[in-house]
């Protein structure tokens, strides 16, 4: 520039050339601004392409999961147990639901819901988390299914599906074996985070079999690829990968021996064991009543839970594994046997006069005026109990105790279920540390006849029996042909084994205590030992009025009913242990020798036991399952009359209809066969 | 000379060649969107870029010095509406944008865009050379800017406002102010940014926030720019072809024939389409400019760059914002964005620049023809 300039002159000529110049950054700015815009959309559709992709890809397609058909449970016929039906059902997505009441209301009219599975939908619906599915019903007709398809515009968040649903055909009578099946909870979500858990349909384990073999059971979900809009219509399906059903598992279990057990056990509280003596294998695990694993896996009622925790024959505790009972005299065959190895002769005699005194105190028989002179096979017999107070004082505890936990009691099995109790075998080192206290001579007297401290489930005394049966430590087992070591010994010599087989078949058909077990298959012969547990202590008072009978007194403090056996008693085949809580040996063909017997003799002749049962149910108002539906029916108008929705007929009260249904439980029948061990 | 005729030869055939291919390219692509279909669309979008073709080819034909005399007039008439629209203006999405005409809707503020940068180039015109650097060739601009920037503003029209201020401000560079005071404003401003973000309405902080992070609400205000770089990173280099695109066909992206226009072409033709588009804009600036730097009239050269600058301005901040490099304004991409008043504003100021050039060609006739 030619201006001398202390202050810059600006002309015509110098501002266009700064207009070219400033027009020029201008533009290459704009170029520098273009040049980055590309560069950013490489950067976004080259680099980061992949990441881009799968995000458009999961705008796009949206996975349904198909709940895998849950594998079958099998008897050790390969008879189903447990398998799945087709079905029609209706769920709510409470996420997506509007007016939850008008929808349901709408639903109860369409499938003619009752008022207990409404107020059962309308409690799950406020404690679901939103996303999970809550159940309206399920096996729904053709016909219910599509009227409730065909108003689904009118009916946000009711997902209308087929699927596969779980089904017992045994019903009740595999409740507590197989236990059911129900929705993951909103916890099992929470803790696994696999979306499987929150599909609708999608069911695991609940209890027993179900649970403990659940990922076993579990298939592999199929899925479903539909492309859907951002406002979730579905625009056309993909892919769909069909579900891998689970595998399944064969049990040990005998599905007919399993279901005339649970029907055997009639109108009483309890629980029947059978095993087979050749290797352990549980052939039946029977505790009734029981609730149907069906109507609990479909998601059950409040009224139907009501019912069923209410029953004082508990249906909802598993007796078998759970139930723990004093064995009473079902343990003197263990005793008797501890005796022989302790060099107590068999031949042996004692007598009994009624009663002995123990310290200061007198411990009478059974039988007040006494059994005169008994060897040890008669004691067995008749279960005299003051041979045992007296023999069992003269090798002491230890040895009992020692022989107890050989026969299997308080010991724990391997078993594939969540909850097991094990009971206790008493003995000096345990009362010492469980009470601080020294063992007593009378402790050793009440543990002799199987009370006191002594407890026992009904598995372990099935397992005693096949013990006692084969002088072989078997341990139960439920899959079938699984692999185990072969059972050690019990440790007691054959030649005493056989007395005490020879004393346990003339309980029965020796003009024993056990003369109702007696069983009619020719040439099959059943030994086993009754038992009687008191559940209460009788005072001074009433054994000064005389001891009252179990008939006067309340369910809840009559005797459990006990019996260990096997059959055939010179070549045992089959061991069974049956306990009939509080049933105080009223009603003959409902005790635990005949329960036992009767579920023995279907291994060997199934029509003829069958037919027997057929006809003794008639006299208890039919199968389980139309006793629990009878008294199900009966619950629910006492409800409705204690809600004053139905006025109480005139009468009966509301709680007389509601015990109708539990049938003739409360009719006395004379005990003949029965034994009652009278201890302080 | 030759032998094409005059007047063919003189019609700028180049620029309606390169203003058809952008266009008819965002027919295709609003086709794509109504799911292959040129309703409601692609139709209306194609007879509007008809009928402001023939606007611009007939303002092409105007002198400038006709422009250059209505200049001062135009904006008076644009400020008053502009106070109108905050007195009687329809209300719609929180703005104040509107007047009811009875017969259409009538947005002033978009006219205000070249307006102002021929208004700021008239001052520049008319003020005498040796001004340039003094007091008075800086304040009566910022007033001129400063009014329809307010207005606009509190409409409120961030997006907007942002363009009149960016072009009147770029005129005034053009017009060869000292360079410090660029550099001094511009880092007094980003000094101020903090504090002006504090006067801003919630919706806009909320904006500016979620544009600086916006994985941190992919389903709400973030959505936009999640699903916008989703859509074009998905397409990849080539794209996932036409009529292809998930992203806009499933409506996972939000105004995908407007505003964001730009991520329905690139998630079917890719970063090729990308690339081929931002080029063909890049065209029309270096003509625009190339226009401004060969006219010799200081009015005409000034506004022929603003104008060209303000048409930039569209396409950079709706590029930016689709790609996640600015907040969601609601600036419309030139010629793509389904939409006929931005088409309207971007035809004027193409129209003024051909009639600058028109007007320069014939000064130029007599002499040498480069």
């Amino acid at each position: 520039m030619k201006f001398p300039s202390k202050r810059k002159i600006v002309t015509e000529a110098t501002q266009s050339f700064t207009f070219t110049r400033r027009a020029m950054v201008v533009g290459g700015i704009q170029g520098a601004i273009g040049a980055m815009l590309v560069g950013r959309m490489a950067w976004i559709s080259v680099a980061e392409n992949e990441k881009y992709s799968a995000l458009s890809e999961s705008n796009r397609v949206n996975l349904t999961l198909i709940p895998p058909r849950r594998g079958w449970i099998l008897d050790r016929n390969g008879k189903a147990l447990a398998n799945n039906r087709t079905d029609f059902r209706v769920d709510l997505i409470p996420q997506r639901m509007v007016d939850a009441d008008g929808t349901i209301r709408h639903l109860a009219q369409l499938l003619s819901l009752e008022s207990d599975e409404v107020d059962r939908i309308r409690d799950e619906l406020e404690k679901s988390a939103g996303f999970r599915p809550v159940q309206v019903a399920d096996k729904l007709t053709y016909d219910q299914f599509a009227a409730v398809s065909v108003r689904l515009p009118d009916l946000p968040g009711v997902a209308p599906s087929q699927g596969f649903s779980r089904y017992y055909p045994a019903g009740a009578t595999v409740g507590h074996l197989l236990g059911y099946v129900g929705p993951a909870t909103a916890e099992d979500y929470q803790e696994r985070k696999d979306p499987l858990l929150i599909t609708p349909g999608f069911k695991v384990g609940k209890d027993g079999l179900e649970k403990a073999f659940d990922r076993h059971l579990t298939g592999k979900p199929g899925a479903k690829r539909v492309e859907v809009t951002a406002r979730g219509k579905i625009v056309r399906e993909l892919t769909t990968r069909p579900d891998t059903p689970g595998r399944s598992i064969k049990l040990t279990i005998d599905a007919g021996l399993q279901e005339y057990a649970g029907r055997r056990l009639a109108t009483q509280s309890g629980a029947v064991v059978v095993l087979d003596c050749a290797n352990g294998d549980v052939l039946a695990m029977a505790s009734m009543p029981s609730f149907d694993p069906n109507s609990f896996s479909d998601g059950i009622s409040h009224l139907e839970w009501n019912m069923l925790s209410q029953d004082d024959h508990v249906p909802l505790r598993n007796k078998t594994l759970q139930g723990l009972y004093p064995p009473g005299s079902t343990v003197k065959p263990m005793v008797a046997l501890a005796l022989l190895e302790a060099g107590v002769g068999p031949q042996e005699t004692i007598s009994c006069g009624g009663a002995i005194r123990v310290g200061n105190t007198l411990f009478h028989c059974h039988k007040r005026r006494g059994h005169g002179p008994l060897n040890m096979r008669g004691a067995i017999a008749q279960s005299c109990d003051i041979y045992f107070y007296q023999m069992a004082q003269r090798i002491g505890m230890e040895r009992i105790a020692e022989m107890a936990r050989r026969v299997g009691m308080g010991q724990r099995f391997d078993l594939p279920f969540p909850s097991q109790s094990y009971g206790t075998v008493p003995d000096p080192t345990w009362k010492e540390r469980k009470y601080d206290q020294k063992w007593q001579v009378y402790d050793t007297v009440n543990a002799t006849i199987g009370q006191g401290y002594m407890l026992i489930n009904p598995l372990q005394m099935a397992v005693m029996a096949a013990r006692l049966a084969t002088g072989r430590q078997l341990m139960p087992n439920f899959l079938y042909g699984a692999p185990r070591p072969d059972p050690g010994l019990v440790g007691a010599s054959e030649d005493h084994l056989v007395i005490i087989r020879d004393a346990m078949s003339a309980v029965v058909n020796g003009g024993g205590t056990g003369g109702a077990a007696r069983m009619n298959i020719p040439d099959v012969l059943i030994a086993g030992k009754t038992g009687t547990a008191q559940v209460r202590r009788i005072t001074m008072a009433e054994r000064a009025g005389g001891v009252r009978g179990n008939s006067s007194l309340a369910f809840k403090l009559r005797d459990h009913a006990l019996f260990q056996g096997f059959a055939p008693f010179d070549k045992p085949r089959y061991a069974v242990g049956c306990i009939i809580e509080h049933g105080g040996h009223l009603i003959r063909n409902e005790d635990a020798p005949m329960i036992a017997s009767d579920t023995l003799s279907y291994l060997f002749d199934p029509t003829r036991a069958m037919e027997k049962l057929v006809t003794l149910e008639k006299g208890w108002g039919g199968t389980p399952g139309e006793r629990q539906e009878r008294q199900m029916a009966a619950f629910r108008m006492a409800d409705a009359i204690r809600k004053g929705e139905v006025p109480p007929p005139p009468a009966a009260n509301a709680s007389n209809a509601a015990n109708a249904a539990e049938g003739n439980a409360a009719s006395p029948a004379p005990d003949n066969g029965s034994d009652a061990a009278d201890a302080p | 000379m030759s032998i094409i005729p005059q007047p063919l030869t003189q019609f700028p055939w180049r620029v309606l060649a390169l203003l058809l291919a952008i266009a008819g390219f965002g027919t295709l692509v609003l086709y794509s969107s109504a799911g292959g279909s040129i309703f409601p669309w692609a139709f209306n979008q194609a007879v509007r870029f008809c009928i402001f073709t023939v606007m611009a080819l007939a303002l092409s034909r105007i002198p400038v010095e006709v422009f250059a005399r209505y200049t001062f007039p135009a904006y008076g008439a644009v400020l008053v509406a502009l106070v109108l629209v905050e007195l009687i203006g329809g209300v719609r999405g929180g703005s104040q944008r509107w007047i009811n005409l009875g017969f259409m809707q009538l947005q002033p503020s978009e006219f205000m865009k070249p307006i102002i940068v021929l208004t700021v180039a008239r001052f520049y015109s008319l003020l005498p050379v040796g001004e340039i650097r003094r007091w008075n060739a800086i304040w009566p601009a910022l007033v001129l800017i400063g009014l329809p920037w307010a207005l606009v503003l509190v409409q409120p029209d961030l997006g907007t406002a942002t363009m009149i201020a960016a072009g009147g401000v770029t005129v005034m560079f053009l017009a060869g102010l000292p360079l410090r005071l660029f550099i001094g404003s511009g880092l007094t401003i980003a000094a101020a940014i903090p504090i002006a973000f504090s006067f801003l309405h919630d919706y806009q902080q909320k904006r500016v926030l979620i544009f600086l992070d916006p994985e941190s609400d992919p389903l709400g205000a973030g959505y936009h720019i999640s699903q916008s770089k989703i859509a074009i990173g998905s397409g990849g280099i080539w794209g996932k072809g036409f009529l292809q695109g998930t992203q806009s066909h499933l409506d996972y992206l939000p105004e995908g024939h407007t505003d964001f226009v730009f991520a329905t072409m690139a998630e079917e033709w890719g970063l090729v389409g990308g690339v081929l588009m931002i080029g063909a804009f890049m065209l029309l600036f270096r003509w625009g400019l190339r226009v401004a730097m060969r006219t010799q009239d200081k009015f005409a050269r000034m506004a022929a760059a603003g104008l060209t600058t303000t048409v930039f301005f569209y396409v950079a901040i709706n590029l930016m914002m689709v790609m996640g490099l600015a907040p969601v304004v609601g600036i419309p991409l030139p010629f793509m964005s389904y939409g006929g008043s931005s088409m309207l504003t971007v035809m004027l100021c193409i129209g003024i620049i051909m009639a600058i050039d028109r007007s320069g060609r014939r000064k130029r006739r007599p002499g040498n023809w480069a």
